[in-house]
C-alpha cells in the first residue's frame, strides 16, 4: 500500500511541476533521467532478476522509437497509441529474440544481444520509408491540455511510465514468477529439477523487458523532432540501462531507480560542465568499480549499513 | 509394469561415450542402488532420467509415458525428483525459500501452506533451526541435507539421491537412511547412488553396477559385492 | 547471380580480408576460446594497440616493427588485467561470471574514452612503404598492405599453433582449458598458467592492432565494429582452435566481401554479416568448425 501512496504522490508532484514550472531546461534534463529509470528497471527484469546480462537495450528501445515515428508519419497516431504499439512490437521482438537466443549461456547470450542491436540498426538504415541512414524529420503536434508545451507533456508521460515500469517490475519481483526467475538465476539446472519452467519464464522476462524498453523509446522521436538509426541504436543506451541497474543493485526494484537517477544525473552534470566524452568515462569507471567492489550495488551498501546498526 | 524404464540409453560428449546402451527397469516402490567407480556414468544416467541432459538414443519411460523429449521441469512435475551430487542450492535464498520453489512450482501450494510443509520437511531433515538462514552460509553436510529436502518438497513418486551421504558421519548416515526408508515406506520409489557401500547394501533391494558407461552387473546387494567384475572395476585391473 | 569475374574479385578480396579478421581475432581465440574469459574489451585493447603503433611510427618506426615491440609491454598488461579479473570474478564462482561481462564492457568504455581524450575523435593512420601501393596480378590489383597483413596472420597462426602443441607452457595452457582439476592434481598452478595465457592473448591483440592501423585509419570507437567480427570468428572457429580461426576468418571475410559488392546489398548491410553469421553458428553448430 505504501508503494501506491508513494506513486500517487510522485504523479501529483510531477503533474504540478509539469503544468506550472517555467524553466524548460529542467524538463529536458529530467526527461532523460526518467527515461533511463524506465530503461534500467526494464533491463533489470531480465538482466537482474533472471541473471541474463545483456546489451540488447538499444534494439528494443530503437524499435519502439521507430514504431512510434513510423506510425506517426503514416497515420498521425497520437502518442498514447504510439506507446502501446511500441510496447507490443518490442515485446514481440523480445519474445522472438528470446526463442532464438535464450538457450545460450552467459557471454554467448550477451554477444547475441549485441548482434540483435546491429541487425536492427542495419534493417532501419536500409528502410527508406523510415528515413534510411539520413533519418526522419517529424513535426510535433500541439500539446494536449493542460500542458503548455510539448516537452512538459513528454515529461509527464515519462513520469507516468516510470510508475508503470516500476509497478510491473515490483509485481514480478514479489510474485511466484520472481521466485522462479531468482531460482533459475542461481542455478538453472536445479530450478528445472524443482519444477520451474525456465525457458518459459526467461521468454516472459525477455518480452516484458523488451516491451517496456520499446515503450520508453516511443516518445523519443517526438522529443527530438527527429530520428535516425546511428544515434537511436547506439550502444550507449545499453550501457546506461545495464550500469544503472548494476550500480543501483539488481535484487530489488528500487536499485535500478536509484542507480539510474544517480548515473543519469551525474552524466548530465558532467556533459554540461566538462565534456560529452568524459561522461562516458564516468559511466565506465563507475561500472567497473561497482561490479568489482560492490556487486550488490547501492542496495548492498544500505543493507550492510542497516545490519550494522 | 515398471515405474521407470530406461531403454538402451546412450549419451556421448563429443567423442567420449559416457553411456552405452544402458537398460534398467525400476519397479514401483523399489529401493534401487546404483554403484560404480568415478566417471562410470552414474550421474550422467541420472541427468538423462531427470532431463537435465538429453540422451542421443534410447528412451526413458516413466509410469507408462515416454518422457525422453520432455523438459526437466515437466518430468519433475510428473513425479521425478533428484538431488545433485555437488549441491546446487539457490544461494540468494534462505533455506526455507529454497523449498518454497518446488512447493510452489510442482505442488502448487500457496505461500502459507508451502511454509508449513517446508518447515515439516526441514524438521524431518534436522534443518529446522536453519530455516531462516541464507543457504550460502550452510556447511557442506547441511547443504547435502538441503538438496535432499528440496527434492522431497516436490512430492515425488521417484526420488533419485545422488551421493547425498558423502562426507556425513556414521550417525548422520543413519539419520538420512532412516528418512529414505520412511519415504520408501510411504510409497516413494528410491534410486540411491552412493559410494558408502554399507549404506547401499543396507538400503537396496537390487543393485546395478556401472563401469565406463555400461552395466557390468545387476544383482542383490549380497551378490554384487562378490562379483569379480565389480571388484575389478573398483580396485582396478 | 553475380558475374563470374566480379565474384572472383570478391572472393579474392574476401580471402585477404578474412586473413586480416583472423589476425585480429587470434588474441580472442586465446582469451575467450581457451580461457573462457568474456573479453568484450578485446577489440578495444586492439584499438589501443593501434594507437600505440601510431605513436611509435611518429618516431620513425615501421608499423610492423612497432607492433612486435608492443607485444612485451602488452603481455605484462594482460597478465595484470587477468589477475584483477580473477580476484574479482572467477574466484567468486560462476554466478559472478556474468558480471565479468559488465566489467569488460566498462573497461572497453574506459579505453575508448581514454583514446578520445588523448588523441581526439579524428582518425589516425600510419605510413609505410607498403601502404598505398598495389601489386598487379593480371587484371586484378591487390593492395600491398593486405598482403603484408596476410603474411603476418599466417605467421601468427603458425607460431601460436606450434606454441600450443610443442612447448611445455603452451600445452599446459591447452590442458588448463580442457581439464583444470587434473592439472591441479599434477601440481601446476592453473591461475598462473591462465595469467600467462591472457598475457599472450593481449600481446597478440597488440600486434592485431598494428595490423588494423596498417589496413586503414583508426578512430577510438572502432572497437564496436569489431566486437561482432572477432566473436563471430572465434565462435565459428570453435573455441580454442588457432587454425580454425584462419578458416573462420576466411568464411567471414568472403561473406562480407560478397555482400559488399552485391548490387542489392552493399556497404550498409556489411556490419550485419558478422552478427548474422554468429547467430547462425550459435543456432546450428555451437561448437564451431573445430571446437573442443
Amino acid at each position: 500500500m505504501r508503494f501506491w501512496i508513494g506513486a500517487a504522490v510522485w504523479i501529483a508532484l510531477a503533474a504540478g511541476v509539469a503544468v506550472f514550472a517555467k524553466n524548460e531546461y529542467v524538463f529536458f534534463a529530467t526527461y532523460t533521467v526518467l527515461m533511463f529509470v524506465v530503461l534500467a528497471t526494464a533491463w533489470n527484469i531480465l538482466g537482474g532478476y533472471a541473471g541474463y546480462v545483456n546489451f540488447g537495450t538499444p534494439a528494443f528501445f530503437g524499435l519502439g522509437a521507430y514504431t512510434g515515428a513510423v506510425l506517426y508519419k503514416a497515420f498521425a497516431l497520437p502518442l498514447g497509441l504510439q506507446i502501446v504499439a511500441a510496447f507490443v512490437m518490442s515485446g514481440l521482438l523480445g519474445l522472438f529474440a528470446g526463442i532464438l537466443t535464450l538457450r545460450l549461456r552467459g557471454i554467448f547470450f550477451a554477444i547475441a544481444t549485441i548482434a540483435l542491436v546491429v541487425i536492427m540498426e542495419t534493417l532501419f538504415i536500409n528502410w527508406r520509408y523510415a528515413g534510411g541512414a539520413t533519418g526522419l524529420q517529424l513535426l510535433r503536434p500541439a500539446p494536449l491540455w493542460p500542458f503548455q508545451s510539448y516537452i512538459t507533456m513528454l515529461f509527464m508521460v515519462m513520469a507516468l511510465m516510470v510508475v508503470g515500469a516500476v509497478a510491473i517490475a515490483r509485481y514480478i519481483e514479489r510474485s511466484w514468477i520472481g521466485r522462479g526467475l531468482r531460482a533459475l538465476r542461481d542455478s538453472e539446472d536445479a530450478a528445472e529439477c524443482s519444477g520451474v519452467p525456465t525457458l518459459r519464464l526467461k521468454l516472459f522476462a525477455c518480452a516484458v523487458s523488451g516491451g517496456l524498453m520499446g515503450a520508453a523509446g516511443a516518445p523519443m522521436p517526438m522529443y527530438l523532432s527527429f530520428i535516425e538509426p546511428a544515434s537511436t541504436f547506439n550502444l550507449n543506451y545499453a550501457v546506461g540501462a545495464l550500469a544503472g541497474a548494476m550500480i543501483g543493485g539488481t535484487s530489488h526494484w528500487i536499485g535500478p531507480v536509484l542507480g539510474a537517477v544517480l548515473l543519469s544525473s551525474v552524466q548530465q552534470v558532467v556533459t554540461v560542465t566538462i565534456s560529452n566524452e568524459i561522461n562516458v568515462l564516468v559511466v565506465g569507471v563507475l561500472l567497473v568499480v561497482f561490479v568489482v567492489a560492490a556487486p550488490d550495488g547501492i542496495i548492498g551498501f544500505f543493507r550492510k549499513w542497516l545490519s550494522s546498526k | 509394469m515398471a515405474l521407470l524404464e530406461i531403454n538402451n540409453v546412450s549419451k556421448s560428449f563429443g567423442g567420449f561415450a559416457a553411456l552405452t546402451d544402458v537398460s534398467i527397469d525400476i519397479a514401483q516402490g523399489e529401493r534401487f542402488g546404483l554403484i560404480g567407480p568415478n566417471g562410470s556414468g552414474k550421474t550422467t544416467l541420472i541427468n538423462c532420467v531427470s532431463g537435465t541432459l538429453q540422451n542421443e538414443s534410447g528412451s526413458i519411460v516413466f509410469d507408462g509415458a515416454d518422457v525422453t523429449r520432455k523438459a526437466a521441469y515437466q518430468r519433475t512435475r510428473g513425479g521425478i525428483a533428484r538431488s545433485f551430487q555437488i549441491p546446487r542450492p539457490f544461494f540468494s535464498m534462505s533455506v526455507l525459500e529454497n523449498l518454497m520453489v518446488p512447493l510452489g512450482y510442482v505442488v502448487h501450494l500457496n505461500n502459507k501452506n508451502a511454509e508449513t510443509e517446508a518447515m515439516n520437511i526441514l524438521e524431518r531433515m534436522g534443518l529446522a533451526d536453519k530455516a531462516g538462514a541464507q543457504s550460502s552460509s550452510l556447511s557442506q553436510v547441511e547443504l547435502r541435507k538441503l538438496e535432499l529436502a528440496r527434492a522431497m518438497a516436490a512430492r515425488p513418486r521417484l526420488l533419485i539421491s545422488d551421493e547425498a551421504m558423502a562426507g556425513l558421519s556414521g550417525s548422520e548416515v543413519d539419520e538420512v537412511l532412516k528418512i529414505l526408508f520412511d519415504l520408501n515406506a510411504s510409497g516413494i520409489t528410491i534410486i540411491m547412488i552412493e559410494h558408502i557401500m554399507q549404506a547401499v547394501m543396507r538400503f537396496s533391494q537390487r543393485v546395478v553396477c556401472l563401469d565406463a558407461g555400461r552395466i557390468i552387473c545387476e544383482a542383490a546387494p549380497a551378490e554384487i559385492v562378490k562379483n569379480p567384475e565389480v571388484q575389478k572395476a573398483y580396485l582396478g585391473a | 547471380m553475380l558475374p563470374l569475374d566480379l565474384l572472383f574479385e570478391a572472393v579474392l578480396f574476401g580471402i585477404l580480408l578474412g586473413c586480416f579478421y583472423a589476425a585480429v581475432s587470434m588474441g580472442l581465440s586465446v582469451s575467450f576460446g581457451l580461457l573462457d574469459v568474456p573479453h568484450v574489451a578485446h577489440p578495444a585493447v586492439m584499438v589501443l594497440g593501434s594507437y600505440c603503433t601510431y605513436l611509435l611510427t611518429t618516431v620513425g618506426l615501421d608499423p610492423i616493427v612497432a607492433g612486435v615491440l608492443l607485444m612485451p609491454p602488452f603481455f605484462v598488461l594482460g597478465m595484470g588485467a587477468y589477475r584483477l579479473y580473477y580476484e574479482a570474478f572467477e574466484k567468486r564462482g560462476t554466478e559472478a561470471g556474468v558480471r565479468g561481462i559488465a566489467f569488460f564492457f566498462g573497461v572497453a568504455l574506459i579505453i575508448e574514452v581514454g583514446l578520445i581524450v588523448a588523441f581526439g575523435v579524428d582518425q589516425r593512420m600510419v605510413e609505410a612503404s607498403y601502404i598505398g601501393s598495389s601489386l598487379r596480378f593480371g587484371d586484378v590489383r591487390i593492395p600491398q598492405r593486405t598482403l603484408v597483413v596476410f603474411a603476418v596472420a599466417v605467421a601468427m597462426t603458425v607460431v601460436l599453433t606450434l606454441y600450443f602443441s610443442k612447448t611445455f607452457t603452451g600445452r599446459a595452457i591447452k590442458a588448463v582449458a580442457q581439464d583444470e582439476p587434473a592439472l591441479r592434481l599434477m601440481g601446476a598452478n592453473p591461475v598462473r598458467i591462465k595469467q600467462w595465457a591472457f598475457g599472450i592473448a593481449t600481446a597478440v591483440a597488440a600486434l592485431g592492432g598494428a595490423m588494423l592501423i596498417i589496413i586503414g585509419p583508426v578512430e577510438p570507437n572502432m572497437d564496436r565494429l569489431y566486437i561482432g567480427r572477432t566473436f563471430a570468428v572465434v565462435v565459428l572457429a570453435g573455441l580454442g582452435s588457432m587454425t580454425g580461426t584462419i578458416a573462420a576468418g576466411l568464411v567471414l571475410g568472403i561473406s562480407e566481401s560478397i555482400v559488399l559488392i552485391h548490387p542489392g546489398l552493399g556497404a550498409s548491410w556489411a556490419p550485419a554479416v558478422s552478427f548474422a553469421l554468429l547467430l547462425l553458428v550459435l543456432g546450428v553448430r555451437p561448437q564451431g568448425l573445430f571446437g573442443r
